[in-house]
């Protein structure tokens, strides 16, 4: 059995699984947020039962729309404040209190490798990065988990990535998953597990491969996965005291494919308009003009992406032309970059700063677009009016590019800055 | 289980940004969210849907957000069933949870037109076009979806269950 197999085997309390079978796993934990707990509450209320399963294992945060953007938000977080008083929720993280539900979950010790969770929000695949299998769902799905605890899973076939080599300078793992991503096709994993190995992978930081995974539901994958090293259990020793077992595949595990990738000639990439797998190495782009620049996100909000945006924007200015919103993940990523000056460095070259929330990526609390604008960001969607009008654009980057294209008003690749 | 409809044709990859844009999130009645599906990509499509449609489109349909509010638009729009050549997993977990049939058959998207009178029988696993008089064959759902779907959605069946 390959990783996913065996955690999903072991969450149904069955010997052996297999790709294609259909399992009822055991939920560890269970995660909504502002957007998406009202259909559940309402779904879970319709089931008739009084009690959620377990309140400890249902984690709420908000994060998409906070402080509340218009009055239909603030009732909803009304309603759902509601709810956890009288369901005895204690993991509830509101404004101010955590950031964008992906990041609280891994930095509050909620993710652990061998678990199982779902959240109702479709990048919770981003736990994978932790060796844990997560995946997205819907509310009707998260009513049943609050019910029961449990869900039932089509165990998915699996990709192996194998990336090996070292990623050359301003090149960083959203590079890498949009590179993937661009060749695998944004169905091209579609119902699929994909399992990320290989010396780029192993050399990674935490927050690398909280990006990659993060990204894997663009192609359609169910999930994504990094097998869980010295490095994740450093990450997840500050973080929890709950136990867990590590597991890994099988050497005679089962793949549906294998797709290796060189990392020492990647180049930084773009996904163009308005398709994730519209990829292209940056400079075939470079000179479009901007309007806008959005570094954040649940894919690249976090303190390693600040470090580098910063480490750009430090001494320079955010050109006349363009607004840059930075916004940091969570709480405990704006506070580390407080004390390491690099809020400073973006108030000065000219950024907004925003409160840890998804922001301009949902296209419905802040930073909107206009008819034919164009934003380049490092958050994860470039659909046709998902940052605002229909008629923008939106190009997927990461940090360091979007930073440099900050500066220059138009897309360039970082590699200019050696050049200044 | 039969549904039927006019066939409405889309593209690939349609995404559930485009289905249901994010500043109607803060929506819950299927009634209004109704009203603002596909408004990105036909702003006539709530008047075209009304009277019951089935939606016919390439690949990779539903891509992208686990909003459940975009299969809760398209039902109560009118949408009574999707064929796709293919769907994206959450979109498609979604929508058979709160009973709207989603089926994967290429030859039928390939030759069914727009406004084409379109018969499913989910039980045995075919598509009618009345209108072209051709019939398609599509693997039927698994039994425990196809009772999901017959029993008016999960939490129907779960209720029963308990």
């Amino acid at each position: 059995m390959n990783l996913t197999e065996k955690i999903l085997a072991k969450a149904s309390n069955l010997k052996e699984v297999h790709a294609g079978e259909i399992v009822n796993a055991k939920i560890d934990y269970a995660m909504v947020h502002d957007l998406t707990a009202p259909l559940t509450i309402e779904a879970f209320k319709e089931i008739g039962v009084k009690k959620v399963w377990n309140p400890n294992k249902i984690i709420v945060i908000f994060d998409h729309c906070i402080p509340a953007s218009s009055i239909e938000a603030a009732e909803l977080h009304k309603r759902i404040r509601s709810f956890i008083k009288t369901q005895g929720i204690k993991n509830f993280f509101d404004a101010g209190r955590g950031g964008i539900c992906h990041q609280v979950m891994v930095e509050k010790g909620f993710v652990k490798p061998g678990g199982v969770i779902v959240g109702a929000d479709s990048h919770t695949c981003t736990y994978g990065a932790l060796g844990t299998f997560a995946t997205g769902v819907g509310s009707t799905d998260m009513a049943y988990v609050f019910a029961t605890g449990e869900l039932w899973f089509r165990v998915p076939k699996t990709i192996k990535i194998h990336a090996s080599g070292k990623l050359p300078k301003f090149v960083s793992a959203k590079d890498l998953i949009l590179y993937i991503i661009g060749k695998l096709g944004a169905g091209g994993a579609n119902y699929m597990a994909l399992e990320f190995t290989g010396s780029t992978i192993r050399n990674m930081s935490i927050d690398g491969r909280l990006t990659i995974c993060n990204m894997v539901v663009e192609a359609g994958a169910k999930s994504g996965i990094v097998p869980a090293d010295e490095k994740t259990l450093n990450y997840i020793k500050l973080r929890t005291k709950e136990k867990f077992s590590i597991q890994e595949s099988d050497k005679d595990a089962v793949y549906e494919k294998v797709l290796e990738v060189n990392s020492e000639n990647l180049q930084s990439m773009v996904a163009c308009p308005n398709s994730v797998d519209n990829v292209k190495p940056v400079n075939q782009v470079s000179g479009v003009k901007i309007n806008q620049v959005f570094i954040g996100s649940c894919t690249n909000g976090r303190i390693e992406d600040l470090r580098i945006a910063a480490q750009i924007l430090k001494n320079r200015k955010v050109n006349n032309e363009v607004r840059l919103i930075v916004i940091p993940a969570s709480q405990e990523v704006y506070l580390q970059s407080l004390k390491e000056g690099l809020l400073e460095i973006f108030v000065k070259a000219g950024a907004v700063i925003g409160n840890p929330n998804c922001g301009p990526c949902l296209g419905g609390h802040m930073g909107l677009l206009a008819s034919e604008e164009v934003c380049v960001t490092t958050s994860n969607r470039n659909f046709i009016g998902r940052m605002g009008n229909p008629s923008a654009k939106i190009y997927l980057v990461s940090p360091a590019t979007a930073a440099a294209s900050a500066v220059y008003g138009e897309i360039v690749d970082p590699r200019v800055l050696e050049e200044e | 289980m039969k549904v039927s409809g006019k066939a409405l044709k889309f593209g690939d990859n349609i995404d559930t940004d485009v289905i249901l844009p994010g500043k109607y999130l803060v929506l819950t009645d299927p009634k209004e969210l109704a009203k603002h599906a596909m408004e990105g990509l036909d702003k006539y499509f709530l008047k075209k849907a009304e009277k019951g449609v089935i939606i016919v489109a390439g690949e990779n349909f539903g891509c992208g957000s686990s909003r459940e509010h975009a299969p809760i638009a398209l039902k109560n729009a009118g949408v009574n069933a999707i064929i796709a050549k293919s769907s994206a997993r959450i979109f498609y977990r979604n929508a058979v949870n709160i009973g709207l049939p989603v089926l994967e058959c290429k030859e039928a998207v390939e030759k069914i037109e727009e406004n084409d009178e379109v018969l499913i029988n989910l039980s045995v696993g075919e598509i009618i076009d009345k209108t072209k008089n051709l019939t398609f064959k599509f693997t039927p759902l698994p039994q425990f979806l196809l009772e999901i779907l017959t029993q008016g959605g999960l939490i129907k069946k779960l209720k029963k269950s308990l």
